[in-house]
């Protein structure tokens, strides 16, 4: 059981778990990152708006509010060393009427305090100028310059990919049941897959990160609810908007705001609502209109219509309280070295804005790490840069015309609305990271995506997955063996079918 | 690599095939069909049903077969094809920029273009169905090609939603490979698609129909589980209290086409917000000069037959616009949709086509009327022509006819009208 | 006397229609608005027929299946059996659209044929 023993292991695939791994790739460390699902982002990481925000919202003196800000600095150098889109698109915080304005000026303050760059007050004729489908009830806004836009699946896989090329080891399809703890330390895990020992366990389960430390008894009193938010992607033929729209925070969060992608679509969302199930990703009619209203408050043309794909996310909301003395707040990060226990770092309650600050949260891990005493030894050979793999859809024609000479298969257009070629899917299924699903294919190239929502190139991607991965059509899944989509050959009838 | 054509087809499907064919016959020397399949045939090749046919060849035949008929005919006429080639882009000078694993990324002239790129099904967000998003929603025509064609089953135990005509079709075929379709629910108080495939598509195999009913909600985390159906008023809420659940593991959608114009939009070319298709003349002939439309890119079709019609013009036109016989326009009059119209196709006409041809109008009834109906054409001032049916369903595309013996008449008018109503009302 | 409904499928009018029995014989269709309407009544309510359009299982070609269709209608009651005898069938390609895959299939009279080239 040699190849079991790990320096540390991660518990998680998302944002975080995928950036911890990355930043401890840096040094002479044995690591290992599990995931329950397929493939990595399949949690809150992949389902929010996608925005780096500049760090204005969260309270000052929150660990939220520092490494929001931190991390929104992080971007622009990761973006370029890991081949990830980003843009630094900046942001307009609204106020649609008289009564709004006040609480700009509080968000205002709160950004200076939290020391945010950048920050400048639009007038009504300012916010028309730059967004001219803006609610004509708009006043003025807060104009944030730092604020970015991602793809939230690329800088996941392709963070969790330069680990990957820097020694770490991901295991899909393995889940997390227990901690092996012996005279009082933690010594490794228990997983569907058998067990794993190391020296330090690093809990980013997400949604689930309350009920792992809690098998350890750490902080028996932290509590993840899950917060449900509904998100429309609008086709951009029809819904162009230039900016990052937000509408000014209430009590109930961050409200919904219209957001453009880096993919060029735009979108709306999230409502907020708290739930029982940790699993009930679903999308509801109430929910929906909810989104819709919101989203005309901003930018009144916007018609449901224009819909090209609807979806729901969970957002993890702990309790943690702040540590910042005499700043009462109890909806924290909470990210820290078990106090109960030897050998276990929980990082949990990573909500919004945990995309954002998930660079910064993992150079807080590896500062933990060195304050409990571990001798991190820096690789001579750690190579920071992942490159980007080509993306036809983007390319000019002479580009074009030159990436096909190096492969036939970029010529090949299997996604008809996104222009995703066959040869970007194979080499995505034989990645370090390797796609063995449709939905892993769809968030690394972007395919099915469109308005035609996959049901072009849904069963040619079925056959070139069968192809490159040695495996039958009836094998291929959405996103794992629950999920196959085809069950038997046409005329093989088995008996009984009829009655199903 | 730069190619010339007179006359380049984009789409090798029913419009597309009729087009080439046509500009060939027409006098066009050089012309090409490109396709982003392997085979030319379009969606006809999974469409293996019969009842394709029954006007251009007297004959009732499966999809497959009326398509292989064109396909030998272009071969013959020596008509070239570029298969597993996608267009990537078409500019008003009618350069296209082309892409294919076998030949490279190149762009051709071409002195003609039609655009027969077809349609694409509506899908699940567009209608909205909230719920999970598991494995198991699927439109119906790539469930059509997945049984049809590649030769799998996508589920075992189906529900459809939307009784347009590839969501009944796709319900027999489903239960004679051996499924079960539980339902076809259907939002509006009328069939979407032919009575005739109600009667041999669902009621020969005992599949129920529920009108005016719908989806509330997809349940499954991974795979469809069932899902929630609820009835629905005249304004298409929910009737509290009617919610069912149906258990199932695939929920199939044939909820409407939408033309496929992605190339058509890049380029600029003008799109009518109703049909979502080229607003076009009576030659087919869109906005740019020398790019025509044919078929389901234009407006979605009813029959097949219909669309090799509309090729055939297209085709034509694109023929002498390459020679240089096609007349210049003298004057543009709109055809404007009227009472109870939801569309009329071509959406302009030049009058002094009429002297020498008939002109067909084509268009769609927003509201059925089951009785017996007029169909007319009227300027703001006279009535031109009206014909009389015995109904008129949104399913079915109506034609009017004007005749060069209205030619007068049209040349005086400003704006054309169609207006559909009851006799009764008359 | 019985009598059976049916909605005409002759055009894309879809009467009504009404077709009395006595026995195997039709007395009277009622509702239809013309001879071919009648016609189909009364077939429909005796031996109803349907053209039947499927496919067989197809090696060596660019598809694993090969679609086929009924050379004229066929009895509905003999639907499945067809069916039965179609699910064993596996062609050797090429085919071209029109050849017989089976004669006379299952007594009808019918062939099944090839319905494009393979």
């Amino acid at each position: 059981m040699q190849n079991n023993a790990y320096d540390i292991i991660i518990i998680g695939g998302g944002v975080v778990g995928s950036m911890i791994a990355r930043f401890l790739s840096r040094y002479e460390l044995k690591l290992l990152l599990i995931e329950k699902e397929t493939d990595l982002c399949m949690g809150a990481s992949s389902a929010n708006t996608a925005i780096i925000h500049a760090g204005y919202d969260p309270l000052p003196g929150s660990l939220k509010a520092k490494l929001n800000v931190r991390g929104n600095a992080m971007f622009e150098q990761l973006s370029q060393e890991l081949g990830f889109a980003f843009e630094r698109s900046g942001d307009m915080v609204v106020a649609i009427g008289e009564e709004e304005w006040p609480n700009l000026l509080a968000l205002y303050e709160m950004g200076k305090q939290n020391g945010v760059p950048d920050m400048r007050l639009f007038d009504a004729d300012e916010v028309k100028r730059r967004e001219p489908k803006i609610n004509p009830s708009a006043i003025g806004a807060l104009w944030a310059g730092t604020t970015g836009i991602v793809d939230p699946f690329q800088a996941t896989i392709a963070t969790a990919e330069n680990a990957v090329m820097n020694g770490a080891t991901v295991l899909f399809n393995t889940s997390f049941e227990d901690f092996i703890i012996e005279d009082g330390q933690i010594k490794g895990i228990k997983t569907n897959r058998g067990y794993f020992r190391a020296r330090w366990i690093i809990n980013v389960a997400g949604i689930y990160a309350d009920a792992v430390m809690h098998l350890a008894n750490s902080n028996p009193d932290f509590k993840i609810t899950p917060r449900r938010g509904e998100y429309y992607v609008f086709d951009p033929a029809d819904v162009q908007i230039n900016n990052v729209l937000f509408p000014v925070p209430s009590a109930k969060g961050k409200g919904i705001l219209v957001t453009t992608t880096v993919h060029g679509n735009t979108i709306a969302g999230p409502n907020a609502q708290i739930i029982a199930d940790k699993e009930d990703t679903a999308t509801t009619a109430e929910g929906m209109q909810e989104v819709l209203e919101g989203a005309q408050k901003l930018v009144p043309g916007i018609n449901p219509r224009f819909t090209i794909a609807t979806f729901a996310g969970l957002r993890a909301m702990g309790n943690a309280p702040c540590k910042t003395p005499g700043v009462d707040y109890h909806a924290d990060f909470l990210i820290e070295i078990a106090p109960e226990i030897h050998g276990l770092i929980n990082v949990a309650g990573i909500e919004s804005p945990g995309l954002s600050a998930s660079p910064a949260i993992a150079e807080y891990v590896v500062e933990l790490l060195k304050d409990a005493g571990e001798n991190l030894k820096e690789k001579s050979d750690f190579n920071p840069i992942r490159p980007a793999r080509p993306r036809f859809r983007t390319m000019s024609h002479a580009e074009r015309q030159a990436l096909v000479q190096t492969d036939p298969a970029y010529a090949r257009v299997i996604c008809r609305c996104e222009n995703i070629t066959e040869a970007e899917i194979v080499r995505e299924i034989h990645a370090p990271i390797p796609a063995t699903t449709y939905d892993a294919i769809k968030r690394r190239t972007w395919l099915g995506t469109g308005r035609c929502q996959g049901g072009f190139d849904m069963p040619l991607v079925t056959q070139i997955l069968a192809r490159e991965l040695g495996i039958s059509e009836l094998e291929v899944s959405k996103r794992g063996d629950g999920s196959r989509f085809l069950f038997r050959r046409s005329k093989d009838i088995q008996e009984g079918d009829h009655e199903a | 690599m730069k190619h010339n054509y007179d006359v380049v087809v984009i789409g090798a499907g029913p419009a597309g095939l009729a087009s080439a064919i046509e500009a060939k016959k027409a006098g066009a020397e050089k012309v090409l069909v490109i396709e982003r399949d392997r085979e030319p045939g379009g969606i006809l090749l999974q469409c293996i049903h019969n009842g394709f046919g029954l006007h251009t060849f007297k004959e009732d035949l499966p999809g497959p077969a009326y398509a292989q008929r064109f396909i030998d005919e272009a071969r013959a006429l020596g008509i070239d094809f570029m298969l597993d080639t996608m267009v990537m882009e078409i500019t008003p000078e009618r350069l296209l920029w082309l892409s294919s694993a076998r030949k490279g990324y190149f762009s051709i002239d071409a002195k003609a273009i039609v655009l027969a790129m077809g349609c694409r099904e509506r899908t699940r967000p567009q209608i909205r169905i909230p719920g999970m998003r598991p494995a198991g929603v699927f439109t119906a025509g790539t469930a059509q090609r997945w049984v049809n064609v590649q030769g799998f089953m996508p589920g075992k135990r189906f529900v459809i939603l939307g009784s347009g005509d590839i969501g009944m079709i796709m319900a027999r075929r489903l239960t004679l490979e051996g499924a079960r379709v539980e339902s076809v629910l259907e939002v509006q108080s009328y069939l979407s698609g032919l009575m005739r495939n109600y009667v041999q598509c669902l009621e020969d195999w005992n599949v129920p129909l529920h009108l005016r009913h719908t989806v509330k909600r997809v349940i499954g985390k991974n795979r469809v589980e069932a899902v929630e159906a609820v009835a629905v008023d005249e304004k298409w809420q929910f009737v509290p209290g009617t919610e069912r659940i149906i258990p199932c593991d695939t929920l199939l959608l044939s909820v409407g086409l939408i033309p496929e114009n992605e190339l058509s939009k890049k380029a600029g070319i003008l799109l009518s917000a109703v049909t979502g298709g080229p607003v076009v003349d009576q030659n087919f002939q869109t906005n740019f000069p020398g790019i025509f439309a044919a078929g389901n890119v234009v407006h979605v079709y009813d029959l097949v037959d219909y669309v090799s019609e509309a090729g055939n013009q297209a085709g034509h036109g694109a023929a002498l616009f390459a020679n240089g016989t096609l007349a210049k326009p003298q004057k543009s009059i709109k055809v404007n949709a009227g009472k109870n119209v939801r569309y009329v196709v071509p959406q302009f006409l030049d009058p002094q086509a009429l002297k020498d041809e008939a002109i067909v109008l084509q268009c769609r009834v927003t509201q059925p009327i089951e009785e017996d109906v007029w169909f007319e054409v009227r300027s703001e001032s006279q009535s031109i022509v009206r014909r009389s049916d015995r109904y008129a369903r949104p399913g079915e595309m109506v034609s009017v006819k004007l005749t060069p013996s209205m030619f007068d008449d049209v040349l005086k008018a400003g704006e054309l009208f169609l207006d559909i109503y009851a006799k009764s009302e008359a | 006397m019985e009598e059976k409904n049916f909605i005409c499928t002759a055009c894309p009018m879809g009467c009504k229609l009404i077709v009395r029995l006595d026995g195997n014989e039709v007395v009277q269709v009622l509702g239809h608005r013309c001879r071919r309407g009648e016609n189909y009544g009364a077939q429909e309510a005796t031996t109803p027929k349907r053209m039947l359009a499927t496919t067989v299982r197809a090696r060596g070609g660019l598809h694993p299946l090969l679609p086929v269709y009924t050379s004229a209608e066929v009895p509905k009651a003999k639907m499945q059996e067809i069916l039965a005898i179609l699910r064993d069938v596996d062609i050797t390609c090429p085919v071209k659209m029109g050849d017989v895959i089976l004669k006379d299939i299952a007594d009808t009279g019918v062939d099944i044929l090839a319905s494009r080239d393979l």
